[in-house]
């Protein structure tokens, strides 16, 4: 969960100002407004990912604590089968430990383009952490109205070749400067994932997204909703957390 | 010696019953061995036959980063060849991508073949006839699991070279039958032109096969595997299955040779005035113990006239229809064909040959070892010893 609210949040990081037109803002000032609202330089995320699966939906429970964007650890705390599941992200390496099997496993390679717990979210979305300004340009292309809110929309498109999505479109609500919808394509235009995020509240005096949807839009299905049950910035959080040695305590 | 075999025939004959039940366990014992060897051996050539002529060919070039056993290699293992050093190879580029029929996900290895190539039995011609944007081919596996047939579209996900995803629909123009799995299951098949325009990696290949006139030389940054190592696996596979199986018809065997065992030690018991008659007659103990030894292999001789005249019709019959295997069992990951031709070759029959006289004549011995202590008088007068 923090980590997809980390690649939402580091979706809004600096983009460059881009060919606006008279009557729509600065991209660059509203991603900076975002980045206010959503970036923090540590998190603890309590939170609970709703698979909706064919027949019926799961709820896993979480707790996260990011450190920056290249650290960061979770813990499963429901259900009862999930219970003590651990997952370290170091960089780009991401570990696992099973409590049944007591024991780690690096994931690398395509077992990184599998789902996480049958979601539709893979542990290479979940490992997606570089600054958007050093991949994409940007431009506000327009406004629209998602649920009675004016959004400005922002169009993303691939200044370097290693970057997973070749171009983004993101909703930012006018007043509160957090994004409401991201739509992620493919190089043909083919539209991947759609993230929506809803439920939008004031905390520790920044306006934060407290759900999210996640939908694969090749798969069928509702997709995967991400609730934050709650969420601190910048608190301390030890160092000996992000150690391998963490996921077996 | 003749007279040793006479005087065997006539005791055996006079047996009835006894004898026939022997023989008949024991040519069933024949008869099984010399059929699974000859099955196992039928899906060795078979099996060997098909992954040359679908996978193999006469050895590939890998490039060195890549391993065939461990699919994290596929994304960095690839590389170029010059023109002068792609002589008599077929390029084939493995990537991962996912497909998404009817909305599910499903992982595939997406292999980019060259049209043009004759060494391989793919059906490339399909590929080349077709005029659609992207045409694919898969096997039957891989068309049942996705639930494809041909004609059909289904949405293809892959990464460019820079990792960046792109999407589009492929055209299923060809499902093709083959009896080797590792180029069927999870797998799709497209033009290597097109793959290499599709994520901008000209030229690169994950791994060369090469036709019957290629000369392996030493390339840096590509390991040669022969026809033979690449083989050996499947070889130690079957080797495998051959030793498993082997238990089963040893305790065949085995169940026939304790028949003869009893019975050898029933004669040698019941037998003692007729055994103290022959050394009275001037008979060494030595050569009434050769009498009873020929007798019990006789056994194995009389069981293999018994198994010839029902296993040579049988096995010829099988070896001309051959045997149907059920779809299910196709998909255990090696090459096997949904009819398997035995082969029985002389050495088979041979050894088993020799293996059943052997053995029928060890434990025939074994019993009659005892008339050599014998007290040839107490012998004759039928006393216990």
């Amino acid at each position: 969960m923090k980590y997809l609210m980390s690649f939402l949040l580091l979706a809004s990081f600096g983009l460059l100002p881009a060919q606006n037109t008279d009557t729509y803002p600065d991209a660059l000032t509203i991603i900076e407004k975002v980045d206010a609202n959503l970036v923090s330089d540590s998190q603890i995320t309590e939170s609970e990912m709703v698979i909706h699966g064919r027949r019926n939906s799961r709820t896993v429970r979480s707790i996260g604590y990011t450190m920056g964007n290249e650290k960061s650890f979770s813990e499963y705390l429901a259900p009862a089968k999930e219970k003590g599941t651990k997952m370290l992200k170091l960089e780009d390496r991401l570990w696992i430990y099973s409590p049944d099997t007591d024991r780690s496993i690096q994931l690398s390679g395509h077992m990184l383009k599998q789902s996480v717990m049958g979601s539709d979210l893979s542990y290479e979305d979940m490992m997606e952490d570089r600054k958007l300004t050093e991949m994409y340009d940007a431009e506000v292309t327009g406004s629209e109205t998602i649920d009675g809110r004016a959004t400005w929309i922002l169009e993303l498109n691939a200044k370097v070749e290693d970057v997973a999505y070749d171009s983004r479109k993101m909703w930012v609500d006018q007043e509160r400067f957090v994004p409401l919808k991201e739509e992620l394509y493919a190089k043909s235009g083919q539209l991947l994932k759609r993230v929506t995020m809803t439920d939008v509240a004031k905390i520790d005096g920044r306006w934060f997204p407290k759900k999210m949807n996640y939908k694969d839009m090749l798969k069928s299905g509702e997709g995967t909703d991400f609730i934050v049950l709650s969420i601190q910035f910048n608190p301390d959080i030890p160092e000996h957390i992000f150690s391998k040695a963490s996921l077996r305590m | 010696m003749n007279l040793a075999f006479q005087l065997a025939y006539k005791n055996l004959m006079g047996a009835g019953l006894r004898t026939w039940l022997n023989v008949g366990v024991l040519s069933f014992s024949f008869i099984i061995i010399i059929f699974y060897n000859g099955l196992i051996d039928g899906w060795n050539e078979q099996a060997k036959r098909d992954s040359i002529a679908w996978e193999y060919g006469y050895g590939q070039l890998l490039n060195s980063e890549y391993d065939p056993f461990d699919p994290f290699t596929i994304l960095d293992g690839h590389g170029t060849l010059k023109e002068e050093q792609r002589k008599n190879l077929t390029p084939i580029l493995i990537r991962q991508a996912s497909v998404y029929p009817d909305g599910r996900m499903l992982s595939v290895a997406l292999k980019g073949v060259d049209v043009n190539q004759s060494t391989l039995e793919l059906p490339i011609q399909a590929l080349k006839e077709s005029t659609t944007a992207i045409p694919a081919m898969i096997g039957e596996n891989m068309a049942n699991a996705a639930k494809l047939k041909e004609g059909d579209e289904v949405l293809l996900r892959w990464r460019d070279k820079g990792g960046t995803f792109d999407a589009a629909n492929i055209t299923i123009v060809k499902v093709f039958d083959t009896d080797v799995p590792t180029v069927d299951n999870g797998q799709i098949w497209i033009p290597i032109q097109k793959l290499w325009d599709m994520t901008g990696l000209q030229n690169h290949a994950t791994l060369f096969v090469a036709n019957e006139q290629f000369q392996a030389t030493n390339i840096p940054g590509w390991k040669f595997q022969s026809q033979e190592e690449l083989l050996s696996d499947l070889t130690d596979i079957i080797a495998m299955k051959k030793v498993s199986g082997s238990i089963m018809y040893l305790l065949l065997l085995a169940i026939a040779l304790l028949a003869i065992f009893d019975t050898q030690v029933l004669s040698v018991f019941r037998r003692q005035k007729e055994i103290g008659t022959y050394i009275a007659l001037g008979m060494t103990r030595s050569q009434v113990v050769g009498l009873f030894t020929v007798e019990g292999s006789m056994y194995s001789l009389l069981a293999m006239v018994v198994g010839s005249i029902v296993g040579i019709p049988l096995f010829t019959y099988l070896a001309k229809t051959g045997i149907a295997f059920p779809a299910a069992s196709q998909d255990i990951g090696i090459a096997l064909a949904d009819r398997i031709y035995p082969v029985f070759g002389i050495q088979l029959v041979l050894t088993t040959i020799l293996l059943v006289v052997v053995a029928a004549t060890i434990v025939s011995f074994l019993p009659a070892k005892k008339i050599s202590k014998m007290n040839p008088v107490l012998a004759l007068k039928g006393k216990l010893q």
